[in-house]
C-alpha cells in the first residue's frame, strides 16, 4: 500500500489544489525516491493501490471484531485514565530520566499508547483514503476531512505516521530479541 | 478454551499461500484484472445519477493560468472553420450540430472542484448543454449502454457508460469561466463532467456516438481504469 501509494503520489508530488500549493510543505514538487515506490507507473500503482485496499480492510475489520467480540481489547487499548501516568513513567525510562522502569503487566502503558494510536491511524489512513478515492460520490466524507486537498494531506500523513510507528517497533524488536517468540506464540495464557 | 485456528495453523496457511502466490507476473495481472472488475461494481453500485457534486464557492476558483491543460497533438489542436459536431450511432435522428446550435439550448453551468488521476485538483465553472438534453433530441435507443467521444487531437477518445453520460452534470461545454472555451480546454466544444476523473472528459469533440458495446479509449486502452469514476 505505502509504495504503491508513494508510486501514485510521484504523479503530483506536491500539497493543496493548483493555484494554491500549501506554503508550509517545504518539499513540494519533489518525488519520492524510486526505491520507496513500487506498481511501475500511474496506472499500475493505482491497480495496485485499489486492489491491496480491500484486504487491508477486510484484515482491519476482522481484526477490530476480534479485539471487541474477545475482550482483549481491556488488556491492550490505551485508556488514559489507567494507562497515562504510565506511559510517561515509561517514557522516562526511556530518556534516562528514570533509573527503573515502571511496573507492567500485559502491556506498559506506552505500549498501550503507541499499538492503540497505530489502529488509530489505521483507520484514518483508510477513511481519508475512502475521501479522495471518491470526492464526488462520498463528497460527505471528503467534507468531513475539509476537502480533497485536505484530505490527501491527512491520508499521507498517516503513512508518515504509520512509518515511523513501524521503524520504532522494529528498533525496539531489534533491541529486544526475546519478544518476538512471545509475539508469534503469543505468550503466556491468563 | 479451544481453537479451532491455533497461531501455528494460521502462519503456517498463510506461508502456504504465499508461496502459491508467488511473484509470477500472470498471476499478478489476473488478480489485477479480477479487484479492477470487482472494483468498476463497487463504482456502478456507489453511483447515483441524482447525486450531484457539491457547487464550489467562487473563492476557491483556481487562476486559470494554473489550470492545467494538454493534449496528446505535436501543437496545440486548432478546429477547422467548418467544426460541426456529429451526434451518432444508435440514435433515431442523427444530428450534425455547430457551437451556435449548442449554444441555442437549455443552458447547464456549474462551477465544480475537477479531479485527475495524477491526483490534483482545481476549481473552473464550466456551462454547456447537458448531454441528456441532446439524447432526448436525436432518440438515442435504449439499447445503446455505452457512449463514445471523439476529438480532432490526433486520435483521442473515451467510452462512458450510459449512466454517467446522463448524469444532470455531465455536459457538451462551450464556456469556460464565463467565457468561451479556448484551444487549450479544448474549444470548440468538450465533455465536462465532475463525476469522472479528468482524461474522461473528452476535448476538441468531433463525434458523440451511442452504442450497444463498450468501447475503449486513449489512456484506457494503455491500462488506466476504464470506469474512472470519482
Amino acid at each position: 500500500m505505502a509504495g504503491s501509494g508513494l508510486q501514485i503520489f510521484a504523479a503530483y508530488p506536491a500539497l493543496g489544489p493548483r493555484g494554491g500549493l500549501y506554503s508550509w510543505y517545504p518539499l513540494q514538487n519533489d518525488s519520492p525516491p524510486s526505491w520507496l515506490r513500487f506498481g511501475g507507473w500511474l496506472a499500475g500503482a493505482r491497480h495496485w493501490h485499489f486492489a491491496i485496499a480491500w484486504f487491508l480492510i477486510f484484515n482491519g475489520v476482522i481484526y477490530l471484531i476480534y479485539m471487541i467480540a474477545s475482550g482483549e481489547w481491556r488488556r491492550r487499548v490505551f485508556i488514559p485514565k489507567r494507562d497515562a501516568t504510565n506511559a510517561i513513567a515509561m517514557f522516562g525510562y526511556y530518556l534516562r530520566i528514570r533509573k527503573t522502569p515502571p511496573p507492567e503487566d500485559f502491556y506498559n502503558g506506552l505500549q498501550r499508547m503507541a499499538y492503540t494510536s497505530a489502529i488509530v491511524f489505521g483507520m484514518i489512513v483508510v477513511l481519508s483514503g475512502v475521501a479522495i478515492y471518491k470526492p464526488v460520490q462520498l463528497h460527505w466524507i471528503t467534507a468531513a476531512f475539509g476537502g480533497y486537498d485536505v484530505a490527501r494531506v491527512v491520508h499521507l500523513s498517516c503513512l508518515v505516521l504509520l512509518a515511523s510507528f513501524t521503524a520504532m517497533h522494529l528498533i525496539l524488536v531489534a533491541l529486544h530479541p526475546r519478544t518476538v517468540v512471545t509475539m508469534v506464540t503469543g505468550g503466556q495464557r491468563g | 478454551m479451544a481453537r479451532l485456528i491455533t497461531r501455528r495453523k494460521l502462519l503456517l496457511g498463510i506461508a502456504a499461500s504465499t508461496a502459491l502466490a508467488g511473484c509470477d507476473s500472470r498471476a499478478a495481472s489476473m488478480f489485477l484484472a479480477g479487484m479492477g472488475r470487482w472494483n468498476e461494481r463497487v463504482d456502478r453500485l456507489l453511483f447515483s445519477e441524482n447525486r450531484l457534486a457539491p457547487e464550489a464557492p467562487a473563492s476557491e476558483l483556481t487562476p486559470e493560468a494554473d489550470f492545467p491543460n494538454y493534449f496528446i497533438s505535436d501543437s496545440m489542436p486548432i478546429a477547422p472553420d467548418n467544426w460541426v459536431l456529429m451526434i451518432g450511432g444508435m440514435v433515431a435522428r442523427p444530428a450534425v450540430y455547430s457551437v451556435d446550435d449548442l449554444m441555442r439550448m437549455p443552458r447547464t453551468g456549474m462551477r465544480i472542484r475537477h479531479h485527475c488521476v495524477e491526483g490534483w485538483s482545481a476549481v473552473a465553472e464550466w456551462h454547456g448543454v447537458q448531454l441528456r438534453e441532446i439524447a432526448k433530441m436525436v432518440g438515442a435507443s435504449r439499447d445503446a449502454q455505452y457512449v463514445e467521444f471523439r476529438s480532432f487531437d490526433n486520435g483521442y477518445y473515451s467510452t462512458w457508460d450510459i449512466e454517467s453520460s446522463m448524469h444532470p452534470q455531465t455536459i457538451l461545454a462551450y464556456g469556460m469561466n464565463g467565457h468561451a472555451l479556448t484551444p487549450e480546454h479544448g474549444a470548440p466544444v468538450r465533455l465536462y463532467s465532475p463525476v469522472k476523473l479528468g482524461y474522461k472528459s473528452v476535448k476538441y469533440l468531433t463525434e458523440v456516438n451511442f452504442l450497444p458495446m463498450r468501447a475503449g479509449g486513449y489512456w484506457e486502452d494503455q491500462g488506466y481504469d476504464w470506469y474512472g469514476g470519482v
